[in-house]
Parts: structure tokens; C-alpha cells; sequence
């Protein structure tokens, strides 16, 4: 299996970085594709590349939560995320093989680091006001989270990015966002309305409430869960996922010729609507 | 006045020729982006019915919020550019901390809500109608 990004890739995101991060969670045993090789000079393929094992299985997260076929595995899952979250959480992002890193700033919290990173963001390419996003703002900067010991951060942890058997669990994919930082952030991610893919019954990745997934991760990491964090950081989630869009919507405008881009910008209400109520107490 | 049929009717024929004949034909990101491109369609077609009416109520809210003056504005392009100018002026005060309490915040939310629901019902209805089966 390959890795790699089409030439003028708009996300910039090393392939060494994410390869060596991979060789760390299989090292630590966890559920991932052991990777073998990486090219970074893009004169071999058009663009860096590495390679790692073929893992057979699904990943469309919709398969996942509506097919008969994986009623198993929605069963096994939450135990198996809540795991493989505590396991990717006790590595040491000080070890020197993931010293490249991204980290926050000594003299910010990772909560306050990423808010003031993604304000930027937002403010630098919106061209239209979204008075939501701004309550949005005011709400997360009033109380973000107390430090706490930093850990690393998959940074893209959902049911989107995934292998599944039918069994359940196969391989955790995608760590390009991985990072030194809160741990609770992976768990507010994973709690986002969009990863739930309809089954908002169900807040964790659409297969399980959030008390049943905090329970399985606390018995997992031997720690219990900061409850009031992963809210921030659910809170957090969607505002990023909202910047994200609006960031794609812009890049469309700019020139970028994709009906996919231009169909981001429309879902910005979406995580609007989530965050209002997620703010409404 | 031009002949039928109208822009939604035509917008209607190219997103049932999309959705029905192009993609079934397609497979992997080409059959995605056409199922889009079909979704798309379908926005804009929902924004043409409802998008004055819309604007009107959203200038309405905008005007009692801020204290201006709402009388009528004949053209569209005019009410867009009002109520631009209107949600920027209340974005501005959002991030002054003028909604952080008190009842211009319950006013303001309950503004800020309409105006998102009226953006879903173009761009997503059916997530408004299961708005309500979110657990918390």
C-alpha cells in the first residue's frame, strides 16, 4: 500500500514525519500498517511517498453504522477505540524518533495555542461575518482547559479514518495531524457532530454515549477522563471543522476548480447550528 | 419575463440528469463529486424558492437588534447588502464581549439561530429536521 499526496497537494503534511510516527505506535504495539519504506524525493513518483502493509477491511464509516454485516464490530469498538486512544496517548512525544513534532508554545496552554491559531486562520480568509463562530470564539476562550501533562495528540482520530472487519478494529489510520498536546482533544474530536454520520443518537462516533467511551478509556489509560476538557475540545472541534470548510469554500473561490470545495462553504452552517447548542447552557 | 421552464425547473431537469443517469455511470471521487455536483443543484434550487423572503425577515431581526430603521428595500441587491453590513456590525459587537450576558445575548442568540436555520433549509434540510434528536 502507498501514501502519498497528488502533485500541488493543497495540504502541506511530510510523509518522513508521518512515516516515523507510524513506525512509533507499531513499535508500541498498536493497530496500525507497519510501514516499510519512504521516498521523500518527489522525483521518483511526483511526489513523496511511503509504503506500508496492506490492511484488508472497510472504512466507510456509513457501512459501519448502518450495515448488518458490522453489528459486531459497533459492538466491539468503543472498548477498541477507548484503547487504542489510551495506548496513542502513552507515548512520550519528548521521545527523540518524534522530537520533530509540532508542539504548543512554552508560554501557551495546547488549548489556547490552537484557539488563537484557528482565530487567525478564520479571520485571514472568511469573506463573509458568522456572528455563530464569533459566540463561538467568546465561549471558548472564556474557560479553555487547565495544562496538563502533554502527551501526543493523533490530531484526526474518527471513525472516518479507521480499517474495520466486521470483527472490529483493525488499523487506526491518517496520523499527518499528529501532535505534542492535550490528550482530551482526541477524545473531543471523536465526539464531533459530523463523525456520527447521522447517528446522533449515539455522540461518540455515532456508536456509543459519551459516559460508556469515558469509562472504557479510563479503565485503558488507568486515569480518569477530564469530562469538562473533551467538551471544550468538542466544542473546539466543531469550530475547526467550521474555519476548515470556510477555508475550502475561499480556496474555491480563489480559483480552485472543485464543486467539492465549493459545496464545503454551504456546510458551515451545519457546525454552527451544533455549536449553538453545545453553548446554549 | 422568460419562458417556461423557469431557472428551477431547469436547475431541477440537470440535477435529476445528474443524480438518476451520470452517477450510476461513475465509480470512486468522480462518482462522489457528481453526486455533489447533484447536491449542489439541489442547494441552489432551495435558495432561489425561498432566498428574498428569507433576507427580509433576517433585515427585520438584524434592524430591531441594532436599532436601525427597516424600511422597505426594493431591490435584492440592496437587502443582501444590508443584512451583510447588519451581521457584520453584529459580529463585531460579539467580539467586543457586548453578548456576553444579559438580554441583548438572549436576543442576539435567538437572531443568530433563525439565521441558521433559514441557511440550513437551502443547504441542508434534512439535518434541521433531526436538529432535535441530538443527545447531549
Amino acid at each position: 500500500m502507498l501514501r502519498g499526496d497528488p502533485p500541488g497537494h493543497p495540504v502541506h503534511s511530510s510523509r518522513r514525519d508521518e512515516f516515523a510516527v507510524l513506525a512509533a505506535a507499531h513499535a508500541a504495539g498498536l493497530p496500525v500498517p507497519r510501514v516499510r519504506w519512504c521516498e521523500e524525493d518527489p522525483a521518483v513518483l511526483g511526489a513523496p511517498f511511503f509504503v506500508m502493509d496492506f490492511v484488508a477491511g472497510e472504512t466507510l464509516a456509513r457501512r459501519l453504522l448502518r450495515d448488518a454485516e458490522y453489528a459486531p464490530a459497533r459492538a466491539a469498538l468503543p472498548g477498541q477505540l477507548a484503547a487504542a486512544l489510551a495506548a496513542i496517548h502513552a507515548l512520550d512525544p519528548r521521545a527523540p524518533a518524534l522530537a520533530f513534532l509540532p508542539r504548543p508554545p512554552a508560554d501557551a496552554t495546547p488549548a489556547a495555542a490552537e484557539l488563537a491559531r484557528h482565530e487567525q486562520l478564520y479571520r485571514a480568509v472568511t469573506l463573509d461575518p458568522h456572528p455563530a463562530l464569533e459566540l463561538a470564539l467568546r465561549w471558548l476562550a472564556a474557560a479553555p482547559p487547565a495544562p496538563r501533562a502533554e502527551t501526543l495528540v493523533h490530531g484526526d482520530f474518527r471513525i472516518g479514518n479507521v480499517i474495520f472487519g466486521p470483527e472490529g478494529l483493525r488499523a487506526v489510520l491518517d496520523w499527518e495531524l499528529a501532535h505534542a498536546g492535550d490528550p482530551m482533544e482526541d477524545l473531543g474530536w471523536l465526539c464531533v457532530r459530523s463523525w456520527r454520520f447521522g447517528a446522533d443518537a449515539q455522540p461518540v462516533g455515532g456508536l456509543c454515549r459519551r459516559e460508556e467511551f469515558f469509562a472504557a478509556y479510563a479503565r485503558a489509560a488507568g486515569a480518569p477522563v477530564d469530562s469538562a476538557a473533551v467538551r471544550w475540545w468538542e466544542v473546539f472541534g466543531n469550530l475547526k471543522w467550521a474555519i476548515i470548510c470556510v477555508m475550502q469554500a475561499r480556496s474555491f473561490i480563489d480559483g480552485a476548480r472543485s464543486v467539492e470545495l465549493a459545496s464545503l462553504g454551504r456546510r458551515v452552517a451545519e457546525m454552527e447550528l451544533e455549536l449553538l447548542e453545545l453553548t446554549e447552557a | 419575463m422568460q419562458d417556461r421552464p423557469g431557472a428551477t425547473e431547469l436547475l431541477e431537469a440537470v440535477r435529476a440528469f445528474l443524480e438518476e443517469e451520470v452517477v450510476p455511470a461513475l465509480d470512486g471521487p468522480r462518482q462522489f463529486h457528481a453526486r455533489v455536483a447533484a447536491n449542489v443543484l439541489a442547494i441552489v434550487g432551495r435558495e432561489l424558492a425561498g432566498e428574498e423572503a428569507s433576507l427580509l425577515a433576517e433585515w427585520r431581526r438584524l434592524a430591531g437588534l441594532l436599532g436601525r430603521a427597516s424600511e422597505p428595500l426594493p431591490r435584492l441587491e440592496a437587502l443582501r447588502a444590508a443584512v451583510r453590513d447588519g451581521t457584520a456590525a453584529l459580529a463585531e459587537r460579539i467580539r467586543r464581549g457586548d453578548a456576553d450576558a444579559g438580554p441583548f445575548r438572549h436576543a442576539l442568540r435567538a437572531h443568530v439561530r433563525a439565521t441558521v436555520e433559514d441557511k440550513l433549509r437551502v443547504a441542508n434540510p434534512r439535518l434541521l429536521e433531526s436538529a432535535g434528536g441530538t443527545t447531549r
